[in-house]
């Protein structure tokens, strides 16, 4: 031991030289042995999984049954449709709601900033699940939030729309919607505020010193330039809506069912393991072919 | 925009002030149209304060800002026909050149605007790099852009705030030569912010000298250099040696002043001051330095000095000298590299100067004003 420790600074600058050039796959090690444990080991079993047969007292065994896929969408599709379609709408919202928040933020709020962004981050602190129950009650029948907006026939309008049955909000299209919007904003206002923080505002000066008025201002200049947030918010938020399963449950009705919830009763009430992993793969397969062709063409890679 | 709403830039009684701060004090300046107009001051003495508020990006608190008989005091930036070149050039780093130099053509829906924008970077030798990216483009490349898509404009006025200050020495001197050629090719009226005195000097038809939110001084350059009427321009254009004196005699057509017992001489035209106690001011350059008791001191060199030389550095085009006076006062002289002999450190010198270049100011002022400023900001830059 003494002998070695000795000996160790004379013989081991080889080693260490070697150990210097092995240390960026080391750093990776960690990170690639989580994915291909975690990631890349489960999408395959997923995959096989929806291509075999049986039930879960007998066992499956794997058949190449891709009939399964054709069975699944052919029941599931109007799910898949409505997963999107509300994903988009409530991506939408959220949009709507934190551009001028995150403008605001990043432009005009001064010393207020930091405070703004802890209120933006806050709701991480409790759990997904109570926030979307304290929406139960926000939105219940006999709570302020009705009283006013039957006052304002707002829920007229939502039934004109189809997106209630009733003058009630809970256990429709639209609380599902709300709530969707509600819980991942936080992650449309932060890549919009990233983006909109590094605007110069010297180019908004040298737009209006250009003739530009304010909205062509807006048009021409801030909004390319926050594309970048506006593509990371937008996906943040879509993504994770889509295969949303909580939202629908707690605050849609029978006629609101995600496929996430779909997924969710196959794998575990039905225990039609097939179909779920059938359905897991084609929603994936879904949201990357959407987020590619998206990311394309919002031409991302182009921007400064 | 038509010839009847272009003219003179006019600014009267104009004051901006933030909080406490007045940045801007009581400004009166009439700027004629298709000059070249340098405003040149310290950092913080109100000069882009100024310019922001002809550009429309900041209102004055009081006072009127004219483009020929049009107030255009309470219009916004975008509604004025004047166009500025920013310090950090802010080009639409989202847009190619051409698109940066047509944007404001775009917005007031010029027909031809491609071929107008291509024109202004031919103008400035850009035409070839047209369809790049500002962000791949060189520090000069840039402010060459950014002046093109102000220029393309044809506005009333085309500001410039500080437009060459992030370029090394030797770009600065070539751009200062070309927008000095472009501005008379153009023939628009250009106001040029800078706390480069000699970069002012080099472009200008005219200086405006700004201190402390006030205007110092007015005059074509050789004006402000020759008969600096404060000791704050006296130091912030070039240098000065500023001598306490007492007149003694206006008698005649040259007046006779006390410096610390020596006799010197000024003409009483260069003399404005009616007080006795004055500051007798003389360029380092106007002083010939000779060894003490040679009979020459230069034609004319009337007004003469001793003293010992403390320091001598040589710049290749001339020696500096500081000459240490019998009261300890130290001056500073430069003396042209004629093939003379130098005067070596320690040596007894005579100063010699002709009474017509020297200059009279009031004495109530801080000998050191202005020199301090030039100073930091060479040192900031």
């Amino acid at each position: 031991m003494v002998g070695q420790l000795v000996e160790g600074p004379v013989t081991g600058q080889l080693p260490q030289r070697a150990r210097r050039n092995y240390t960026p796959y080391l750093l990776l090690l960690p990170g690639m042995a989580w994915l291909v444990l975690f990631f890349v080991v489960p999408m395959i079993s997923l995959f096989s999984q929806s291509l075999q047969t049986g039930n879960v007292e007998t066992g499956y065994v794997m058949t190449w049954n891709f009939q399964t896929y054709v069975d699944a969408l052919s029941q599931f599709w109007p799910h898949f449709v409505r997963s999107l379609v509300f994903a988009g709408t409530a991506t939408l919202f959220a949009l709507l709601l934190a551009y001028p928040l995150a403008y605001f933020m990043a432009q005009k709020s001064g010393r207020w900033k930091n405070i703004l962004l802890v209120l933006v981050i806050a709701p991480f602190f409790t759990s997904f699940l109570i926030r979307t129950l304290a929406w139960q009650t926000i939105l219940s029948d006999n709570g302020p939030v009705v009283a006013f907006a039957r006052a304002i026939h707002f829920t007229d309008l939502l039934q004109l729309m189809h997106l209630t049955s009733n003058d009630s909000l809970m256990n429709s299209p639209f609380a599902v919607m709300a709530g969707l919007t509600y819980n991942f904003l936080p992650f449309m206002i932060l890549p919009l505020y990233a983006s909109l923080e590094r605007l110069d505002h010297g180019l908004i000066e040298a737009a209006g010193d250009l003739y530009a008025n304010p909205a062509e201002t807006f048009w021409k200049v801030t909004w390319p330039l926050s594309l970048p947030g506006v593509v990371g918010g937008t996906l943040l938020t879509f993504i994770p809506a889509a295969g949303d399963f909580i939202n629908a449950r707690l605050l849609g009705n029978t006629n609101t069912v995600m496929i996430g919830q779909v997924i969710d009763s196959e794998f575990l009430r039905v225990q039609d393991y097939a179909v779920a992993a059938a359905l897991s793969f084609v929603l994936m397969l879904m949201i990357t072919t959407m987020v590619a062709v998206y990311v394309r063409r919002a031409g991302t890679e182009e921007l400064v | 925009m038509t010839e009847s709403t272009s003219g003179d830039l006019r600014l009267t009684g104009v004051t901006k002030t933030y909080d406490t701060f007045t940045a801007v004090d009581q400004l009166d300046l009439v700027i004629p149209r298709g000059s070249f107009f340098a405003l040149l001051g310290p950092s913080g003495c109100g000069k882009t304060t100024t310019l922001r508020m002809v550009a429309g990006l900041d209102q004055p608190t009081i006072g009127q800002i004219w483009i020929g008989e049009q107030d255009i005091t309470h219009k916004k930036a975008y509604q004025r026909n004047v166009n500025t070149v920013f310090q950090s050039y802010a080009l639409f780093p989202h847009l190619s050149v051409l698109d940066n130099v047509a944007f404001g053509l775009r917005r007031r829906k010029v027909s031809d605007h491609k071929a107008k924008a291509m024109e202004a970077l031919e103008l400035v030798q850009l035409a070839h790099i047209a369809k790049k990216k500002p962000g791949q483009l060189s520090g000069g490349m840039q402010q060459r852009v950014a002046l093109a898509r102000a220029i393309v404009n044809r506005p009333d006025v085309l500001l410039l705030d500080e437009p060459l200050g992030a370029l090394d020495l030797k770009l600065r001197r070539q751009m200062q030569i070309e927008l000095k050629q472009i501005q008379s090719e153009v023939g628009l009226t250009f106001v040029h912010v800078t706390h480069d005195q000699e970069e002012a000097m080099t472009m200008a038809d005219t200086i405006a000298v700004m201190n402390g939110g006030r205007l110092e001084q007015v005059g074509d350059p050789a004006t402000l250099y020759e008969h600096p009427k404060s000791t704050f321009v006296a130091n912030f254009l070039g240098q000065s040696n500023l001598l306490k004196a007492t007149v003694t005699s206006r008698a005649g057509s040259i007046a006779e002043l006390d410096v610390h017992g020596v006799n010197l001489r000024l003409p009483v035209e260069r003399l404005k001051e009616t007080t006795t106690e004055l500051w007798l001011g003389v360029r380092p350059e106007k002083l010939r330095l000779v060894e003490a008791g040679s009979a020459d001191g230069g034609p004319g060199a009337e007004n003469r000095l001793t003293g010992v030389v403390t320091d001598a550095s040589f710049t290749g085009l001339a020696t500096n000298y500081l000459v240490h006076l019998p009261w300890g006062q130290e001056i500073m002289v430069v003396q042209q590299n004629d093939g003379t002999h130098p005067a070596l450190r320690g040596s007894q010198v005579t100063l010699g100067w002709a009474p017509e270049h020297g200059f009279a100011l009031n004495a109530s002022q801080d000998a050191h004003a202005g020199a301090q400023d030039q100073a930091d900001d060479s040192g900031a830059i």
